[in-house]
């Protein structure tokens, strides 16, 4: 599909915020999956660039720091032609105590049609929503969800399996077996994952010794094991998730080396897997904790990729949302 | 009529037409108020001249309630309440008593302090009684002068926001307070297996990816204290029950006969902790909303005499402070202008026709065929917590006339009254709410029951749901 066979297939948005990977449900995945490809297209030009956001506005406001996904979102609503503004915590009036409801006002007041919000409270950006009029994009909430980096994961996934079957596309994610290795009870990444893998037909594990599972995973659309080892061999995907320093002064581990010892992705756990399987990383990598160095450059390896997809799946997410068909 | 041929001047007050429902039981009766006291309660009166009259037509009327757990934050937090708006909301809500909680700023933990609240209470809309802490500043370290503040008629002892830590000060400060004849009441919260939480651990949690806190951060510290009460023989009041451990181990208690009460909160009788899905901070509150199971064991514990009584944890926080997000505000809701209505539908009605959809939503709809009557839930409201509290019995000492709360509706008894219509139906409008705060978890939601009029000590505070002062 071209650039200009957008407007073809452009739809009245279904929703106007991007919060929950279950906002979108699999239809909406999948047509981010498709503008996302479009937008590949795009990047391959000498002026990787369309006017589809020409006059509009996105801020990113980030109230954690994360250089990675504050700069893939600002380059993908450049190359749409919208204007950015940042607003960072570090650089603002919140460590003088303004309070989140008077920030977001404050900017939502200079007229802007997207938000952009990294918080580190979970549930931050919807409260937001009740506050502002234009669009919100949850860039990270806490430990509750970062639909952008499942929507960027799946969409690597999907291109990989492509290339490999050269032209016979695969329509979702059915028939593999994806597991989610690491610190599951306090990732976003992870419960977006799981949300947006299952919508697309995948079957989820989750690994993590028992103090890194959630309390209840009542509901989700996964398997649990504490036993990575017993599954390897089965894996279509694995997915390792970032361990944090501070769990250890929370009692939840041992020690970083116990936690490579039991679930990193070690040379020899990484020659017990599928000869093709996939191994992916949200990043930023702590090799030797969940990955042995060695391994995080096997050609199998996409991390590379999946920042290049960022860039694609983010364009595509702002045109979803504030799109309006004309190019 | 008594005193029909009286020549002084007092005005009476001529509440006609209800039902009058105390703990003796439930009788068609008209009640005649004169100078703070009941001089008649009687079938039919006919009202003197220049009376005035109280239409109580479709109403209970009850010995007025009494709130075990009001947080009226004066002194240190008067932006959020004070104990003449906290009074007044609890006059709309049919209170014409309310224990204070200590942890104000400074603490009520010197006899100087209470006697400040005392003092304010004196021009306040309902009796203001307060709890003392039971360490100085709640931090947990050393015993506060509990034998001093008893002197000033202070019956219950709290460290309430916190759990008292140290099993072994616990245990002291239980000797202690048993020669006094006090009564400690307990915030049960383990700190360490609490664990940072800020909503109940479960599925709602983990899926909303909140910091849970687990059932046994609750149940853990009652079970320490029940067996310092077996220890020590020593009375305890448990404050805001809200698991089912927490309910078997009391019932247990009782059953071994222990000296033991406690008191369980409308939010939990009425809310699961599905209600957090919009990530909310009106619905963070310390015990946190738990689920439908507890729900339904906490409404059986009432129902079973296990828990005594029905308590607000009022606690008014500034707008500024629930705006925040919601692992950064602070617990706690309001409870004192709607306690009696939401406690009403969750125990004394059949569920209705959006009951599902509530459910979903974290409404825990009433179980059908299990209503309890008006007059048991006004007992878990009025008489009970009023013996509980020791403001059943009348005093006159250093801070002046107090105590004949709850009742019975009788002459002679002192005029504290709360005229219940349980089948007005409103809607919650935080903007319209007395207190200084907005904080109320059912903003926008429809209640069945309203709190027509409020006497306190004879004078009408509350006349058609309307704050007379």
């Amino acid at each position: 599909m071209s650039i200009d066979e957008l407007v073809e297939v452009r739809r009245a948005p279904a929703v106007r915020h991007l919060l929950s990977i279950n906002d979108l449900g699999r239809d909406g995945i999948l047509e981010i999956m498709r503008l996302a490809d479009a937008f590949a297209e795009v990047s391959e030009r000498p002026i990787p660039k369309v006017p589809a956001l020409r006059g509009r506005t996105v801020a990113t406001v980030f109230m954690e720091p994360s250089t990675r996904t504050r700069l893939s979102f600002e380059t993908a609503a450049k190359r749409l032609s919208a204007d950015t503004m940042t607003f960072t915590a570090a650089s603002s009036s919140t460590v003088k105590g303004e309070s989140l409801r008077d920030t977001v006002e404050t900017i939502d007041a200079m007229g802007i049609d997207a938000m952009v919000i990294r918080h580190h409270s979970s549930g931050a950006p919807l409260r937001v929503t009740d506050w502002i009029g234009a669009s919100v994009i949850n860039a990270g909430d806490g430990t509750h969800e970062h639909p952008t980096q499942a929507l960027l994961d799946s969409y690597t996934i999907l291109e990989t399996l492509r290339a490999r079957q050269g032209g016979a596309e695969p329509h979702d994610l059915s028939g593999l077996r994806i597991a989610i290795v690491g610190d599951i009870k306090h990732s976003r990444v992870a419960r977006s994952d799981v949300l947006a893998f299952a919508a697309l037909g995948a079957e989820v594990v989750l690994v993590a010794p028992p103090t890194l599972m959630p309390a209840s995973i009542e509901g989700w659309p996964v398997q649990a094991t504490g036993d990575l080892d017993a599954i390897l061999g089965e894996l279509d995907v694995i997915y390792l998730l970032r361990i944090q320093a501070e769990r250890l002064g929370e009692v939840l581990l041992p020690s970083l080396d116990e936690y490579h010892w039991r679930y990193g992705l070690t040379r020899a756990r990484a020659a017990a897997l599928k000869k093709d399987a996939l191994i992916m990383h949200p990043g930023p990598m702590i090799r030797g904790v969940e990955i042995s160095p060695d391994v995080a450059d096997l050609p199998a390896s996409l991390v590379t990729r999946q920042v290049r997809n960022g860039v694609l799946v983010r364009m595509a997410v702002l045109f979803h949302l504030l799109g309006s068909g004309e190019i | 009529m008594p005193g029909s041929n009286t020549t002084d001047m007092a005005e009476e007050i001529v509440v006609r037409g209800g039902t009058v429902v105390d703990e003796t039981g439930e009788r068609r009766a008209d009640v005649v108020v004169r100078d703070g006291r009941i001089v008649a309660v009687e079938e039919s009166i006919e009202v003197p001249s220049g009376a005035t009259v109280l239409d109580a037509g479709g109403c209970f009327v009850s010995p007025g309630l009494v709130d075990l757990h009001a947080h009226l934050r004066e002194p240190g937090g008067e932006i959020a309440e004070t104990v003449e708006s906290g009074s007044r909301a609890g006059a709309l809500g049919g209170y014409t008593a309310l224990v204070a909680m200590p942890n104000t700023e400074p603490s009520i933990d010197s006899a100087s302090a209470a006697r400040d609240v005392l003092a304010l209470g004196e021009k306040a809309l309902a009796e203001i009684a307060v709890a003392g802490a039971i360490t100085i500043g709640r931090r947990g370290e050393r015993l506060a002068p509990m034998g001093e503040l008893a002197d000033l008629g202070v019956r219950l002892f709290t460290d309430d926001g916190n759990g008292v830590q140290n099993g072994g000060l616990m245990r002291r400060a239980l000797e202690y307070a048993f020669g006094l004849g006090v009564v400690l009441a307990e915030h049960c919260e383990d700190k360490q297996l609490a664990a940072g939480g800020h909503m109940n651990e479960g599925a709602w949690s983990s899926r909303l990816g909140i910091a849970g806190e687990s059932a046994l951060a609750e149940e853990m510290m009652l079970a320490r204290d029940l067996a310092l009460v077996r220890l020590t023989g020593a009375p305890m009041h448990f404050l805001h029950l809200s698991t089912a451990g927490s309910v078997e181990m009391v019932r247990a208690a009782k059953a071994e006969g222990l000296p033991v009460t406690a008191e369980v909160t409308p939010h939990h009788l009425a809310l699961s902790d599905a209600v957090v899905q919009g990530y909310d901070p009106a619905f963070k509150v310390k015990p946190p909303l738990r689920g439908p199971a507890d729900v339904a064991s906490v409404r059986s514990g009432l129902a079973l005499g296990v828990i005594d009584a029905i308590a607000t944890d009022h606690a008014p926080h500034a707008p500024e402070r629930k705006e925040e997000p919601f692992d950064e505000a602070p617990a706690g809701m309001l409870g004192l202008e709607t306690a009696l209505a939401v406690a009403h539908g969750a125990l004394c009605l059949e569920p209705g026709e959006s009951a599902a959809d509530d459910a979903e939503r974290g409404w825990v709809p009433p179980r059908a065929g299990a209503a309890v009557s008006v007059g048991e839930l006004l007992g878990w409201f009025s008489w009970k917590p009023a013996r509980i509290a020791g403001l059943d019995q009348e005093s006159n000492g250093a801070m002046g006339s107090r105590g004949g709360q709850g009742g019975p509706v009788r002459p002679g008894a002192k005029a504290h009254l709360c005229v219940f219509d349980p089948s007005a139906t409103w809607v919650v409008d935080p903007a319209r709410q007395a207190s200084r705060s907005r904080n109320t978890p059912y903003a926008g939601r429809r209640l069945t029951g309203k709190v027509r009029h409020t006497v306190f000590s004879g004078e009408v505070v509350v006349l058609d749901g309307e704050a007379q002062r």
